[in-house]
């Protein structure tokens, strides 16, 4: 049989020794003694012990030295001193040195066996807690903010300073850039991880629904209003609150917003009971806000609330060298999460991908990708594999405007449109089979398997 | 077939000893007998304490009784300690011959002054129970129907139940070299 748990007595004299020993090993318990300080270090050293129950006076080493010891090589190891001679500061001493306990000769059968039980208690459940804490850190990475280009880098050191404050952050950048997974990775890298970051989109809401979705409401508040709900602020307490287009929300409730911003105080719709949360606000939006001020549609006072620490994200189109690492980052999620197997983009399409300007960004791409991985028919994403938007000639690199580019581009597009029928691609572009093979070759266009 | 021998010292009550031996042969299949020896335990006394040192009076009792085949239970009327404890109910050889048990805290005069004898035959039968159990191998139970759940205080020994459970009804059997049939 396992047993309970290995403890190690540490006492000079022999009858306590055998007498818990005794004790213990009835209980279930792998029970070693030691008769000094020294000796317990060394099977300390060699083996693994959960409770150390120490004598305090001893030769030689004292139970207090040996504390300090025993937490310098394990601090999780716990520690119960004992003592026939019980004085408050040497208790005090034992309790701030980290022992678990500090217990008087002779004991309480009794208090002694659930003081032992706690303490393990004790010890499964932060050992538990570190584990549970290890999972969650793993489950709530942010998911698809990659990216190795100078301007992610930049963004990544930006949200590394300032996850370890509690400053209002504006992340602004275009739709589908990933400023929800920049906030995401802000609140996880804080000291908020384990409370919630939530999550409001302020322009979807209309602005009475709003202002209860923020605030909460009490029973009866409004028709409709049939029990007494939290609102987003609230929920957020310990935690983050992520305002999404902050740029949409009407002029009342921007003056609310200043409010419980500034105040983190707020009641709920419809009550007169002042609710206190302690939240960390970060806000996105694709807006410019300046010109919002300057129009008088946004307060002047709430753009500078918000605006303390700014990040900007840069659409894709401007960091291109992510894209690779993105599109591969993509089919890698999509064929997990279909079971296909898909091995790799080829050259092509990744030409396509790299060059085309995508308006609706990283959103876009993942898109891109999943439909690719969805109707490829090989193991290989090829250009046929992408969206038609991604494959027009409308959407493509604007830097390269040359004859040859975007002769290249269209007869690959016809080309495969037609499956490589040569003969139905060369009458749909009004030239000779033998021009078409020229221009294959020329080109370097190949037919992927 | 283990015979189960029980020595009372300082025992007065003769009545309760019959009834235990009685109520062990219900369960055990060999012999259950009292046996009459003399053991001193005046060694074994802690005037500080007023109290007698469990280990010492147990080891006389050894001395005395090394010769007499099977399990030897001390049964004492007055109260036992070990040093680090401010009292026992008993002790046993774990895997062992010899156990004692007191009936000092197990009387309810102990705790409300009321004299209940029913209580103290149902609370000594369990602590006997218990620390043969030890003898036969048993380690404490988590099971609170198991009379060997552990129970340091006297409302852990009446919640706890009066036999063996199964499960340490197969260690017994199992550590046994005699198949004991048991009730």
């Amino acid at each position: 049989m396992k047993p309970k748990a290995n403890l190690l007595v540490v006492d000079d004299e022999l009858i306590v020794r055998q007498s818990l020993k005794h004790w213990f090993e009835e209980d279930g318990y792998q029970v070693e003694t030691a008769d000094n300080g020294e000796i317990a270090l060394k099977h300390f050293e060699k083996g693994k012990y959960d409770v150390l129950l120490v004598d305090m006076k001893m030769p030689g080493m004292s139970g207090l030295e040996l504390l300090s010891k025993v937490k310098e090589f394990d601090c999780s190891v716990i520690v119960i001193l004992i003592t026939a001679f019980a004085s408050v500061p040497s208790a005090i001493k034992a309790l701030k040195d980290g022992a678990y306990d500090y217990i008087t000769k002779p004991v309480d059968p009794d208090e002694l066996s659930h003081i032992i039980e706690n303490a393990l208690n004790q010890k499964n459940l932060k050992t538990e807690n570190e584990a549970l804490k290890d999972s969650i850190d793993e489950i709530i990475k942010p998911d698809n903010l990659i990216g190795e280009s100078g301007e992610m880098k930049k963004i990544f050191s930006l949200i590394n300073t300032v996850s370890q404050t509690d400053t209002t952050v504006m992340i602004r950048g275009e739709s589908g850039t990933g400023k929800e997974l920049v906030a995401k990775a802000i609140h996880i890298n804080s000291r908020r991880k384990y409370f919630p970051i939530i999550t409001v989109n302020c322009g979807a809401l209309a602005e009475s629904l709003l202002e209860s979705e923020l605030f909460g409401h009490e029973k009866g508040a409004f028709t409709g209003a049939h029990y007494k709900r939290k609102g987003k602020f609230e929920m957020a307490n310990g935690g983050t609150i992520f305002l999404d287009e902050i740029g949409s929300v009407s002029a009342k409730m921007q003056v609310e917003l200043l409010r419980v911003i500034e105040t983190k105080q707020f009641t709920r719709v419809g009550g007169n009971e002042l609710i206190k949360s302690d939240f960390r606000v970060i806000a996105a939006t694709n807006e410019p806000l300046e010109d919002l001020v300057k129009q008088g549609k946004f307060r002047e006072d709430l753009y500078y609330r918000l605006d303390v620490f700014t990040i900007l994200i840069p659409p894709l189109r401007e960091r291109i060298e992510d894209i690779p690492l993105l599109a591969y980052y993509f089919l890698k999620k999509f064929t997990t999460a279909m079971n296909k197997k898909k091995d790799t983009i080829s050259t092509e399409a990744m030409d396509f991908l790299v060059k085309y300007n995508w308006p609706g960004n990283v959103r876009e791409l993942e898109n891109a990708i999943e439909r690719a991985v969805v109707v490829s028919k090989t193991n290989i994403i090829d250009v046929q594999d992408l969206p038609f938007q991604v494959s027009s000639n409308n959407h493509f690199d604007k830097d390269d405007k040359s004859i040859a580019a975007m002769e290249k581009r269209h007869i690959s597009l016809v080309l495969n449109e037609l499956n490589w029928n040569i003969s139905r691609a060369a009458d749909t572009l009004k030239i000779d089979r033998v021009t078409l093979y020229n221009k294959i070759n020329k080109y370097g266009l190949q037919r992927k398997p | 077939m283990q015979d189960i021998n029980i020595v009372p010292v300082h025992i007065s009550n003769a009545d309760l000893v019959q009834k235990i031996i009685y109520e062990l042969s219900k369960i055990f299949p060999g012999k259950v007998k009292k046996i009459g020896i003399d053991i001193s335990v005046r060694e074994s006394y802690s005037p500080d304490r007023r109290q007698y040192f469990s280990t010492r009076v147990l080891a006389e009792a050894v001395k005395h009784t090394s010769s007499i085949k099977g399990k030897v239970l001390i049964l004492v009327s007055f109260d036992l300690y070990v040093p680090v404890f401010t009292f026992v109910f008993g002790e046993a050889q774990l895997n062992g011959k010899h156990s004692i048990v007191s009936l000092c805290r197990l009387h309810e005069e102990f705790y409300t002054g009321k004299t209940n004898t029913e209580l103290l035959f149902s609370r000594t039968i369990k602590e006997i129970l218990h620390e043969l159990g030890h003898n036969f191998g048993l380690l404490h139970c988590s099971n609170w129907d198991c009379v060997m759940h552990s129970s340091a205080i006297i409302e852990e020994v009446d919640i706890k139940g009066d036999n063996y459970c199964p499960d340490c009804m197969k260690i017994i059997r199992a550590n046994n070299e005699n198949e004991l049939s048991f009730s």
